[in-house]
C-alpha cells in the first residue's frame, strides 16, 4: 500500500527543519559578537560555510553512515543511502516507523549535522586557518558525526544498550565539545593569550544570536519527537523552562562571584540550559526541566574555571557550555527520565517512581564513549591536518586579523 | 588670540555646547578621544574574567577665542562639564600665532 504521510506531523517537522537550520546563523552571531572586531567575518564565515559543506556531504555519504542499516546495534551504518539512493517520499526503513516522508527525515537530521561541527568554532576562535578548518569539519562529519549519530540515533549499540538522547545531548553537544577540546590542544593558544585583553567586540550580536538559537531550539527539541504530539509539546515546554532556570542560576552565581549580573552571563546561562535540556527534552516533565536548568547554570558557570586550571585556551568557552552542559543534561536524565512522559523510557530515572540506576549507568557509559571517541579521532585528525596543510593561522595573520588576512575583507570601515 | 582645549565626559557634550553658545562662542571642533588621568580607567568583566580598560572614551573640544573672553568661556565650560566626580576632565589655554578664515582670507580676530 502506498505510504500516506501524516499531514500534521509532516507540517511540524517541515517547520522544525527550517527552525534548526536557523540556529547555525544564530550560533554565528552568538560567537561573532564575542570575538574581536578583526575576526568577526572569519567567525561568521566558518559557521555559514558549515551550511554549505556539510549539507552536500550529508547527501553524499554522511546520512547513510548515520542512518543506514538502522537498528544493527553496531558502530556505524552502511552505504545503502549514499548519494540519496532510496531517500524518497516513502516511509523509509521500518526501524524508524516514520509518519513523515523519509526525505524529510533526512533533511531534518541534516540540520543537526550542520550545526554540530560549527559549535567547535567557538573554542578555536581567532586562530584557525580557513582551509584547514574546511578539511577538518569535512572529515569530522564523516569519521565522527556519522558513527556517533548511528550509535545513538540510528539504532547503534549505545541506543541498543538503553542509553537515551532525545535531541542530541551526546550526539551534538558532548561530541562537539570533546572535539573542541582536542582541536585547541593541537592548535594552541591565541597569540597574546592570556596576557593581552580580548574582550567581546559586540555583545548585542551575542544577545541577538542567543535569541535566534532559543527560537530555533524549539525545532531542535520539540521537532525531535518527529510528530506534532504530546511529547513534542512537553519538549517545547522544557526548552523554555530549562534555559530560563539556567539563566537565573548562572546570573546568581555570577553576581555573587564577580559582583555583576552581565548580559553575556544571561546569554551564556540560557544557552547552557538549552544544551542540557537537549538530551532530556522529550523524556522529563513537571518541574524537572527547572531543576536541570538551574543546576546547569551554576555548574557551567563554575566550569569556566577549567580552562585556567588546565591552561588551555577555549576562546568562547565551548567546553564549559557545550561539553559540560551536555554531560550535565545527559547524566541528569538518569535521574529524571519519566515513563509517564514518554513510553520509550524503559528504565525510569533515579528520582522517579519505580526508578533505578540502570538508566543512569547507561547514560554515563554513552557520555563517556561519545566523549572518548570524539576526542581521540578529533585529536588525530587535527594533528594530521596541522602537520600537512596547516590548521593554526600564523602570528602575522592573527595580528592582522583573520578577516583581512584569510578572506580579504573587513567587517567595519574603521 | 587663544586656543581653549578641553577634555570632557562624552555625555556632557550637549550641556557644554549650549553653555558655550550662551557665552557667545560661535564655533568649536569636537573630537572623540581616549585617554586616562587620575581616574585611570575602569574594569570590565566577561564570563568572570576581569579586564582593565585603561583608556576611557572622552570628548576633546577646541575653541578659538579672543584674549578678552577666554576667562568667561572657560568658566562657562567648567560650570557645564563638572559632575564633581573623578574623571571630569581638564581644560587648558594656549597662545595662537595666527588664524585665517579659508573662505575669505581674513586674519586674526576677524577670522574667529
Amino acid at each position: 500500500m502506498e505510504f500516506v504521510p501524516d499531514s500534521g506531523n509532516t507540517a511540524w517537522v517541515l517547520i522544525s527543519t527550517a527552525l534548526v537550520l536557523f540556529m547555525t546563523p544564530g550560533l554565528a552571531f552568538f560567537y561573532g559578537g564575542m570575538v574581536r572586531g578583526k575576526n568577526v567575518l572569519a567567525m561568521l564565515m566558518q559557521n555559514f560555510f558549515a551550511m554549505g559543506l556539510i549539507a552536500v556531504l550529508w547527501a553524499a555519504i554522511v546520512f547513510s553512515l548515520a542512518f543506514g542499516d538502522a537498528g544493527n546495534a553496531g558502530f556505524v551504518g552502511n552505504l545503502d543511502f549514499a548519494f540519496l539512493k532510496d531517500v524518497d517520499l516513502g516511509a523509509g526503513p521500518d526501524f524508524f516507523a516514520l509518519s513523515i516522508p523519509f526525505v524529510l527525515f533526512a533533511a531534518y537530521q541534516m540540520t543537526f549535522a550542520i550545526i554540530t561541527p560549527a559549535l567547535i568554532t567557538g573554542a578555536t576562535a581567532d586562530r584557525l586557518k580557513f582551509a584547514g578548518y574546511a578539511v577538518f569539519i569535512g572529515l569530522w562529519v564523516i569519521l565522527v558525526y556519522g558513527p556517533v549519530a548511528h550509535m545513538v540515533f540510528g539504532g547503534g549499540w549505545l541506543s541498543d544498550m538503553g542509553a537515551l538522547d532525545f535531541a542530541g545531548g551526546a550526539v551534538v553537544h558532548i561530541n562537539a565539545g570533546a572535539a573542541a577540546l582536542a582541536v585547541i590542544l593541537v592548535v594552541g593558544k591565541r597569540r597574546g593569550y592570556p596576557h593581552e585583553p580580548m574582550p567581546p567586540h559586540n555583545l548585542p550580536f551575542t544577545m541577538l544570536g542567543t535569541g535566534m538559537l532559543w527560537f530555533g531550539w524549539a525545532g531542535f527539541n520539540a521537532g525531535s519527537a518527529l510528530a506534532a504530539n504530546g511529547v513534542a509539546a512537553q519538549a517545547l515546554m522544557n526548552t523554555i523552562l530549562a534555559p530560563a532556570a539556567a539563566m537565573l542560576g548562572w546570573l546568581i552565581v555570577e553576581k555573587l562571584r564577580s559582583g555583576h549580573a552581565t548580559s553575556l552571563g544571561a546569554a551564556s546561562g540560557a544557552v547552557a540550559g538549552m544544551v542540557a535540556i537537549t538530551p532530556c527534552a522529550g523524556f522529563v516533565g513537571g518541574m524537572a526541566p527547572i531543576y536541570i536548568g538551574f543546576a546547569t547554570g551554576i555548574i557551567c558557570y563554575l566550569a569556566l574555571g577549567l580552562k585556567k586550571a588546565f591552561g588551555f585556551d577555549d576562546s568562547l568557552d565551548v567546553i564549559a557550555v557545550h561539553l559540560v552542559g551536555g554531560l550535565v543534561g545527559s547524566i541528569l536524565l538518569g535521574f529524571f527520565a519519566d515513563p509517564t512522559i514518554n513510553s520509550l523510557v524503559a528504565n525510569p530515572g533515579v528520582l522517579i517512581t519505580d526508578g533505578g540506576t540502570d538508566l543512569l549507568m547507561d547514560q554515563i557509559v554513552a557520555s563517556a564513549v561519545t566523549l572518548g571517541y570524539s576526542f581521540v579521532v578529533s585529536l588525530g585528525l587535527a594533528a594530521i591536518i596541522e602537520k600537512t596543510i596547516g590548521l593554526r593561522a600564523s602570528d602575522d595573520q592573527q595580528d592582522q586579523g583573520l578577516d583581512l588576512s584569510l578572506h580579504a575583507e573587513t567587517a567595519y570601515s574603521n | 588670540m587663544k586656543l581653549i582645549t578641553a577634555v570632557i565626559k562624552p555625555f556632557k557634550l550637549d550641556q557644554v555646547k549650549e553653555a558655550l553658545k550662551a557665552a557667545g562662542v560661535q564655533g568649536m571642533t569636537v573630537t572623540e578621544v581616549q585617554g586616562f588621568g587620575r581616574q585611570s580607567g575602569h574594569t570590565e568583566v566577561y564570563r568572570g574574567a576581569e579586564y582593565t580598560v585603561e583608556f576611557v572614551p572622552k570628548i576633546k573640544l577646541e575653541i578659538l577665542a579672543d584674549d578678552g573672553v577666554v576667562d568667561a568661556i572657560s568658566e562657562a565650560l567648567v560650570g557645564a562639564a563638572r559632575t564633581d566626580k573623578i574623571g571630569d576632565g581638564k581644560i587648558w589655554v594656549t597662545e595662537v600665532a595666527q588664524v585665517q578664515r579659508i573662505r575669505t582670507g581674513e586674519r586674526g580676530g576677524e577670522a574667529v
